[in-house]
């Protein structure tokens, strides 16, 4: 294969392995800003994968299993709104929770059907729909990065769609301010008259739905094949919850940590590869102890913490009411 | 009143105390029934398991035990147990006292817990019995693993008489681990020479994960092997279908792992080294049960193989062609009756007819040093301090310590990266 392919393939798979991160990241911005931490991301990105992928094998189509993971795993997360906003229970608990009880019912149904385990490659609609690249005209026939980034499945251009049309609604429009000023102090956003309760629930739900369509896209990336010794998030949804922190609560900052993150995820397979296609530019890329790639993007998010906390003018998006109840009551 | 009750309690407890002590020493003079034997087991994932490690030895002790007669209830568990010394002791206690006679422990990092427990002599009558350690004492401690190398060799010649046939030299590996761990070690430098016993020429690329269980990184690793170095067969040593998968998806073949992958992969899986891990446990289990004083003469520190049935491969595809068939059943009928092995001084040169040459000389590793002498009589491998290499004490006796813990080279013909 020639050097280039191997480079182009290199970053087409730094996108296609990754934007479930990105999925992950955008709905636990919205949740965050809303002042409620939610830990249950790889819970919930667990239930929108399997209902998602069963509900979506049923109908044998790509659309209907978007939905459906998005619909379930905001119905799921509407556990966590009733228990920390309702019944005022500690978020990060009621997360960690919603994390166990997720990936549990993940297991149970998957053992549950075992041999009637719908096998993806049998549901045309979803394996082409997802295998099959939608060519962007003009960008996809850039040499190199045409193919690594203008060609892919619409799950890819959704998550990109689905973080700039978040970023739109979170800082211009009156819902997003609102939304905001819920996360920053929710009394005086009460005291405008602003139903605290509604927006919270409706942004765990929307947040959770949004998770679970990357849950979605991690199951189909693995062929939907269920082995019950791991989950499909595999330790995604943590890695979203940092990557929060790292995009400094920015859903378009969040596009480009999904990639760094991707790119030090990816170049551990692929060091072999590019020492191999340019062994005198990347040769050192073999030399690397692999651990060290898998350390690294963690590495960077403990970089930028600490730059983020250094900085004079403190600029952190952090909402100041984050993982605090609010109690009326005490207002 | 309270008080009264309380020593009352007291009594009784101390009482049965006694009794329950009584109970064990009935037991250890009177020939217990088959029946009353407990046999303990410690997991490091989740008894409920569909697949993958702890499903596969949840598997063989059950079988083995239905096998021997025992009902399933005799087998007491604890499991999602950690590498962590402190609460496997905890376990062994556990199971310790509910009268278990054998106890098993799946994983490598349970080596300390088992040893510090089998020295206690408390526990001088329960049989401790360790997969894949190298600890062992001569009354109530063994390990246990198994000659996987030797079913690798075997899936290594389906890979190579497939690159054969279809004119590509070029062959993947997707491990968990390299040249880190000697288990990974000697599986792709055992499957490399069995490629290379039908295809001298062929090469075996290893992308290396660095992980036990991530999925994704599986399947990605086996596309970056297919298309940067246009593998035509994808072998692995990891747990799930992913890299088969990927093959089938890239229209090339594969080697799987654990499991028949047929199933999953239907139009690319060749065949799989697989484990029988009830062939040990039937045997440790009817040895505890019948003769445990006699237990480390009678099963030692077990190392089974093709002859033991302990490991085989998965029965070839239809992807194989009858000609590989006949030859993967002359090797193995080799390795079998004990007219030859892997790491040895010969070699064996197939050629498509199934005539198998021998040949005496070296082996040599990918950096053009001798691992094994001419004359087969010693062993080398790098100090992991020095990088030097150095010859392993004992001559060909060292053989089976160097494949089960220091081989950390790669033979001649395999790349990593």
């Amino acid at each position: 294969m020639n050097s280039l392919d191997v480079l182009t393939l290199f970053l087409f798979n730094i996108v296609i392995y990754n934007i479930p991160l990105l999925y992950g990241t955008v709905g636990e911005i919205i949740i965050e800003k809303s002042g409620s931490l939610n830990l249950g991301v790889e819970g919930i990105m667990a239930v929108g994968a399997i209902f998602g992928y069963l509900i979506g094998c049923s109908a044998n189509s790509l659309t209907v299993g978007i939905l459906a993971s998005f619909i379930c795993a905001g119905l799921f997360g509407i556990i966590f709104a009733v228990l920390t906003v309702t019944m005022q229970a500690n978020q990060n608990v009621t997360g960690l929770t919603m994390t166990t009880f997720g990936v549990g019912l993940f297991f149970f149904i998957g053992k549950g059907l075992s041999a009637s385990w719908p096998v993806m490659t049998q549901y045309e609609n979803i394996n082409n729909g997802f295998k099959n690249p939608i060519e962007i005209p003009l960008l996809s026939k850039i040499p190199v990065l045409g193919k690594a980034l203008f060609s892919h499945n619409i799950l890819v251009y959704l998550g990109i769609f689905i973080a700039i049309a978040v970023w739109f609604y979170l800082n211009k429009t009156k819902a997003g301010l609102r939304l905001r000023a819920i996360g920053e102090n929710p009394a005086a956003a009460d005291s405008l008259g602003i139903n605290i309760t509604l927006y919270k629930y409706v942004h765990i739900v929307l947040g959770s739905g949004i998770m679970g369509i990357g849950g979605f896209y991690m199951g189909l990336n693995l062929g939907g094949s269920f082995e019950g010794s791991n989950c499909w998030i595999n330790g995604y949804g943590w890695i979203a919850v940092a990557l929060v922190i790292f995009a400094n609560w920015n859903t378009l900052a969040a596009i480009l940590g999904t990639l760094v993150f991707g790119f030090f995820n990816t170049l551990q397979i692929y060091s072999g590869s590019l020492a191999y296609a340019f062994p005198k530019a990347l040769g050192f890329l073999d030399k690397i102890p692999s651990q060290l790639y898998q350390a690294l993007p963690f590495m960077i998010t403990a970089l930028v913490l600490v730059f983020s906390s250094v900085r004079k003018n403190n600029k952190s998006a952090q909402p100041a009411s984050l993982g605090l109840n609010y109690y009326r009551e005490e207002r | 009143m309270k008080k009264v009750l309380s020593i009352v309690l007291a009594l009784v407890m101390v009482v049965l105390c006694f009794a329950a002590c009584g109970k064990t020493d009935d037991a250890k003079t009177d020939d217990a029934a088959a029946s009353d034997f407990l046999v303990g087991a410690i997991y490091i994932n989740s008894q409920n398991d569909t697949a993958g490690y702890t499903f596969a030895h949840h598997n063989g002790i059950t079988k083995a035990m239905e096998q021997l007669g025992l009902p399933k209830e005799n087998l007491k568990i604890v499991d999602n147990v950690p590498e962590d010394t402190e609460q496997v002791s905890k376990a062994i206690d556990t199971l310790a006292n509910q009268g278990c006679k054998i106890i098993f422990g799946i994983s490598f990092g349970y080596i300390d817990a088992f040893a510090e427990a089998a020295d206690k002599p408390e526990y001088a009558d329960i049989i401790f019995s360790h997969a894949t350690g190298y600890k062992s004492n001569d009354k109530n401690f063994n390990n246990y693993f198994g000659r996987i190398y030797q079913a690798r060799y075997l899936a290594g010649i389906a890979a190579g008489l497939k690159s054969l046939e279809l004119n590509n030299n070029s062959i993947g590996y997707v491990a968990a681990w390299g040249t880190e761990y000697a288990e990974t070690c000697s599986g792709i430098n055992a499957f490399a020479l069995g490629v290379q016993s039908v295809n001298p020429d062929a090469v075996v690329h290893v992308n290396k994960i660095s992980t036990w269980g991530d999925e994704a990184k599986e399947k990605a690793a086996a596309e970056a092997l297919i298309n940067t170095y246009n593998c035509c067969v994808i072998a692995q040593h990891c747990d799930s279908a992913q890299p088969q998968l990927a093959a089938a998806n890239g229209k090339v073949f594969g080697c799987g792992y654990n499991s028949d992958m047929t199933a999953q992969a239907p139009s690319a899986h060749l065949t799989a080294p697989i484990w029988n891990w009830d062939v040990y446990y039937k045997l440790a289990i009817e040895t505890a049960m019948t003769d445990p004083a006699n237990f480390m003469s009678k099963v030692g520190i077990y190392y089974g193989g093709l002859k033991e049935g302990f490991v085989d491969i998965s029965p070839l595809s239809d992807n194989c062609t009858p000609e590989t068939k006949a030859i993967i059943e002359k090797v193995k009928a080799m390795m079998v009756n004990g007219e030859w092995d892997v790491f040895t001084n010969v070699k064996l040169s197939i050629d498509k007819d199934g005539t198998i040459t021998k040949t005496e000389g070296a082996l040599k590793d990918n950096k053009g040093a001798e691992v094994i002498s001419a004359d087969g009589s010693t062993y080398y491998t790098y100090n992991k301090d020095t990088g030097a290499l150095e010859a392993v004490e004992g001559g060909k006796d060292a053989c089976d310590g160097v494949i089960k813990g220091s081989m950390n080279y790669y033979v001649a013909g395999v790349t990593e990266g």
